[in-house]
């Protein structure tokens, strides 16, 4: 079929027109396109290259080395120590089971570890190291790395653990570290970035967690490229972190070794302090445990058993463990009434044995009766009577006051866990508490440290030193952070009658040296030692009427946890004072044959830098005295051997 | 004119017709096939395997095809277009019913040596078919309802199965090249107008439904458009893609980051880095003069088939050289476009370059169309 030409001629300049329309269209698009490839490219090229970098670059945090603790002399309490550990990476390894197959037979492995290794390989990207075995020894790993070729992708690593070289002699001061819990990072508001990093440890009680944040140090940064799966393809540039401070303590480790074996299993504590500087010289608590079995992880039963035990061995009794003062209390009580001046020191009370108080009978520990006694006479033989009749004198409120005065129902500034505030009640505390008046009654037990008054071993000994001396000496825990002396808290002058405290301090001397005094037979002979001390029996039940009448059941045959409280305050020597000692024996017995001796030793220990010579002690003491310092030599086999650290 | 008046005489024969060949178009397609290879040998990091030696070995393959259509004569093939349509509706129609599924789409026809992609068949075939259809057509029946509703549903049909697959990129492609051919051949402009208005419409009345209780679309389509109107909303789920391409891309900067040096796609943050997203490693290696050359070569290659087409007295040759350049147009225009944030992305290759078998000797196929239509123009 023939077209006419001049149609032909008419379409094909439609087409012709519409094709440059198209194609102008066309070039309208592909100007857009290179409008949009500038605007990218060229105008915010910045940006993007700023986010490309982002993409491609990770920060990863190096952890540093925690501080180490040393005690006075240097000696290391707490360090870091390489620690090995088997890691495996599943895509080098190939078939895994047959690795791990190979890899058992050469070192021993932990079935469960080993299990959720497994499963966390199977869950995590396959080139992420995951680790098999912890906790590895030196010989574990060149068994390993001799036989690398056999065991593709098993790689021993290292990193650093916590040590306690002195186990559990620190383990209440110093506390241990442990990985970090969900329940740590929820407790912190703004969490340190090296939290995130897995398996690192923070100190979880004690100076270990008080002073974390002195002891963790700063982390260092890597950056490392990652590819968008997150592998690491190279370490671009790193910047060390910043290790933690090192803390010295003012505790004597040797001492403090001591002091832990003096008091061996029972359930007692004892504080140590320098009546000049404050300084805590043994803190010690009883029984103890290991805080290196925390480092490494504990077992379910092993944590059970020192949950479970009734001696309570993870609680810090010398800073958290309150207890009624007793008779230790009664120096406060005079001191309230000296500085009152209702009371010389020379005027007497008789004691027939009791008191009535408003219809009530308040009995002296000895029922036939001290007869006519004055200051020095009542503290030695600790007669009550003289104590409750003071107390009445003077009133609660001017008792509690002095007892802040003096460091009790305050809450010490020292770097430990659950430090106890104690209890010196008033008549406003027992209102808003118990919702009751104060009553005479209240009183007159609070004027012998029972009823409400609660007081902890550090409070004891803070009060004994600022007897002593007469200044409010603070304690202190930490000598210096990185060599660096930490203030020693000014004890400024009390501004106290010092004519008082002078017969307060004959009083306690005679307590311990006189022949009729509570302290007398655990006192001291040699005469540039001798101690001033009180004793102190607390109650831990009411005695009835019921039971006076039938006769008091004899402490000994009351089961443990009923028993009385032993304690002992005493500071040394006597003429000069240098340290201050608080001894508390739980459900011990008698203060004057539970705590008393035990003391004693601890005074003369700290006083003679090491075993005081038997001629210290009373001619018949010395045999018993003897064995016992032979008993405790062999059973601190830890004394001599990790003394060496940095001074 | 029709090609029954040509002076075959004057139309060269033999092995001569090589010299005839529009030797500017074969170098700009191996120019842009060659940046091709070299994005594919750096995005393997370096090397010829898996994807730059395979893509070479197909160039290669592609350019003989080319040329075997290029020598055969260009009425040849306007006799063949209505069978080649109905191939490839039949191939369509068997991937719907025996085709591969992979990818998440059911594309392919597994024909033992090779994988079909019939779709990719069909732009070529539609092309060829519709410029056939205008060239028998008298050019006073070209506006006719009727004969508008025939090429219409020449349009529609394949566009509908592609759909079905599902591929929506190509049957964007299919039907805008559809509706650019009758545009071409003179369809009166009411008819585009009036489907421009009523498409509009429809978006705006999408739109509006969106919360109200006639609501037009799934909840998860409208979240799809959202993230394509702000990638930055979810830039770890569906605007990964779209947010790593363009972080690549504006990193090039002006000369780029250097061969084999973009940290994006090196460090595989890009998607398909081999094959949709391939312009983006261009992009940021070669910076913005290597994305604008390349959009250059492109345009050229689209200029010089245009140009071919208006050279020619032909209407089936000019018509199906114009439907190549704008089936190849929108290739590279809707892959760029995606990739640098201005279109959904919608999985369209870039032409040439991506690497893929199917696509790129169907285009080669396409190219041998517009070689032959040179060499047999009337003189």
């Amino acid at each position: 079929m023939r077209r006419n030409p001049r149609e032909l001629e008419k379409t094909h300049a439609v087409l012709t027109r519409r094709a440059m329309l198209l194609g102008g269209a066309q070039l309208a698009f592909v100007g857009a396109l290179g409008l949009r490839m500038r605007h990218l490219q060229l105008e915010q090229a910045d940006e993007f290259r700023l986010l490309a970098e982002e993409n491609r670059i990770n920060i990863r945090l190096i952890a540093p080395a925690r501080g180490e603790i040393f005690d006075r002399e240097g000696r290391v309490i707490a360090h870091n120590t390489p620690s090995y550990r088997i890691v495996m990476v599943r895509e080098d390894a190939g078939n895994v089971e047959e690795v791990i197959g190979r890899l058992s037979q050469l070192i021993e492995l932990d079935d469960e570890q080993l299990n959720r290794a497994i499963a966390e390989m199977e869950r995590s990207p396959p080139f992420l190291p995951v680790t098999v075995a912890e906790q590895v020894s030196w010989q574990d790993v060149s068994t390993v790395a001799v036989n690398a070729p056999a065991l593709p992708g098993v790689a021993p690593e290292v990193g650093l653990t916590r040590v306690y070289p002195r186990g559990s002699h620190f383990a209440h001061v110093v506390g241990y570290v442990g990985p970090v819990s969900d329940f740590d990072l929820s407790r912190i508001d703004n969490p340190d970035q090296l939290l995130r990093i897995p398996r690192f440890q923070i100190g979880k009680v004690g100076l270990e967690a008080k002073q974390e944040d002195m002891l963790r140090g700063k982390a260092g940064t890597k950056r490392v490229e990652v590819n968008a799966a997150g592998r690491v393809m190279r370490e671009l540039d790193r910047r060390e972190g910043e290790a933690g401070a090192d803390v010295q303590l003012t505790v004597d480790a040797e001492l403090q070794g001591y002091v832990q074996a003096r008091l061996g299993e029972q359930s007692a504590s004892a504080v140590v302090m320098d009546c000049e500087t404050g300084d805590l010289l043994a803190i010690a608590s009883s029984p103890s445990y290991d805080p290196n079995s925390f480092v490494r992880g504990i077992s379910v039963t092993e944590y059970n058993a020192l949950l479970e035990h009734s001696y309570r061995p993870l609680a810090s009794k010398s800073v958290q463990g309150i207890y009624p003062p007793g008779s230790t209390f009664k120096m406060i009580t005079a001191m309230a009434a000296l500085e009152e001046g209702l009371i010389g020191p020379d005027d007497t009370v008789y004691c027939p044995g009791h008191l009535e108080v408003s219809g009530r009978r308040f009995h002296c520990w000895k029922r036939a009766g001290h007869g006519w006694v004055d200051l020095q006479n009542s503290l030695k033989q600790s007669c009550d009577v003289y104590y409750y009749d003071l107390a009445l004198k003077v009133g609660q409120d001017k008792i509690a006051a002095m007892s802040q005065r003096f460091g009790l129902a305050v809450r010490h500034d020292v770097p430990m866990s659950a430090v106890a505030r104690g209890l010196a009640p008033d008549r406003a505390w027992k209102r808003r508490v118990h919702g009751e008046d104060w009553l005479v009654g209240d009183t007159v037990n609070a004027s012998i440290g029972q009823g409400f008054m609660l007081a902890s071993p550090l409070q004891l000994a803070v009060m004994t030193a600022r007897l002593a001396t007469g200044r409010s000496v603070a304690p202190r825990l930490i000598k210096s952070v990185n060599g660096v002396e930490q203030p020693i808290r000014d004890g400024e002058d009390m501004g106290l009658n010092e004519n008082n405290l002078r017969k307060m301090r004959r009083a306690m001397y005679a307590a311990s040296n006189d022949r009729r005094g509570t302290g007398y037979s655990s006192r001291v002979i040699d005469d540039t030692m001798r101690i001033a001390g009180k004793t102190g029996t607390s109650q831990v039940r009411n005695i009835t009427a019921a039971e006076r009448a039938s006769g008091v059941i004899r402490n000994e045959d009351l089961p443990w946890e009923r028993r009385d409280h032993a304690l002992f305050v005493n500071y040394a020597p006597a003429e000069n004072p240098k340290i201050a000692v608080s001894v508390v024996v739980e459900h011990g017995g008698g203060g004057s044959t539970a705590a008393a001796p035990i003391a004693r030793d601890i005074t003369l220990q700290a006083l003679f830098g090491g075993p005081p010579p038997l001629a210290a002690y009373p001619s018949k003491d010395r045999n018993r005295i003897r064995a016992q310092q032979e008993r405790l030599r062999d059973a601190r086999p830890l004394a001599d051997t990790e003394g060496s650290g940095r001074a | 004119m029709s090609y029954l008046e040509y002076t075959v005489k004057s139309v060269p024969t033999g092995l001569r017709k090589i010299l005839y060949l529009n030797w500017p178009l074969v170098i700009l397609l191996i120019g842009v096939a060659s940046i091709g290879f070299l994005m594919l040998y750096s995005v393997a990091g370096g090397s010829f395997s898996p994807w730059a030696e395979p893509q070479m070995k197909r160039f290669a393959l592609g350019l003989t095809v080319m040329l075997v259509v290029a020598m055969v004569p260009i009425w040849f093939w306007r006799n063949m277009a209505v069978v080649a349509y109905c191939v490839s509706i039949l191939l369509l129609l068997a991937v719907e019913f025996f085709g591969v599924v992979g990818m998440g789409a059911q594309r392919w026809l597994d024909l033992g040596f090779m994988r079909l992609q019939p779709s990719e068949l069909m732009k070529i075939t539609l092309i060829m078919l519709l410029a056939a259809y205008y060239d028998w057509l008298p050019a006073k029946r070209t506006s006719r309802p009727v004969w508008v509703m025939i090429p219409v549903l020449m349009v529609l049909f394949p566009t509908y199965l592609v759909l079905r697959q599902p591929d929506l990129g190509t049957s964007i492609l299919l039907l805008t090249a559809g509706g650019g051919l009758m545009f071409l051949a003179g369809v009166h402009w009411a008819y585009f107008a009036a489907v421009i208005a009523a498409g509009l419409g429809l978006v705006t009345t999408v739109f509006q439904s969106r919360g109200t209780d006639w609501q037009l679309l799934q909840d998860y389509q409208y979240r799809r458009i959202d993230t394509f109107l702000d990638p930055a909303s979810d830039p770890l789920g569906a605007g990964y893609h779209i947010t790593q391409s363009k972080i690549a891309l504006g990193s090039g900067g002006w000369t780029g980051r250097g061969f084999m040096q973009g940290t994006q796609s090196r460090l595989n943050f890009l998607p398909e880095k081999h094959t949709d997203f391939i312009f983006t490693t261009l992009a940021e290696e070669f910076g913005f003069v290597g994305a604008v050359s390349l959009l250059g070569l492109y345009t050229l290659i689209v200029v010089f088939c245009v140009a071919t087409a208006l050279a020619t007295r032909d209407r089936f040759s000019a018509l199906v050289t114009l439907g190549i350049a704008l089936t190849f147009f929108l290739f590279f225009a809707v892959n760029m476009s995606m990739v640098m944030g201005l279109a959904p992305v919608v999985g369209v290759p870039l032409p040439m370059v991506s690497f893929g078998g199917s696509a790129m000797l169907v285009l080669m196929v396409a190219f041998g169309l517009v070689q032959s239509a040179h060499i047999h123009r009337p003189r």
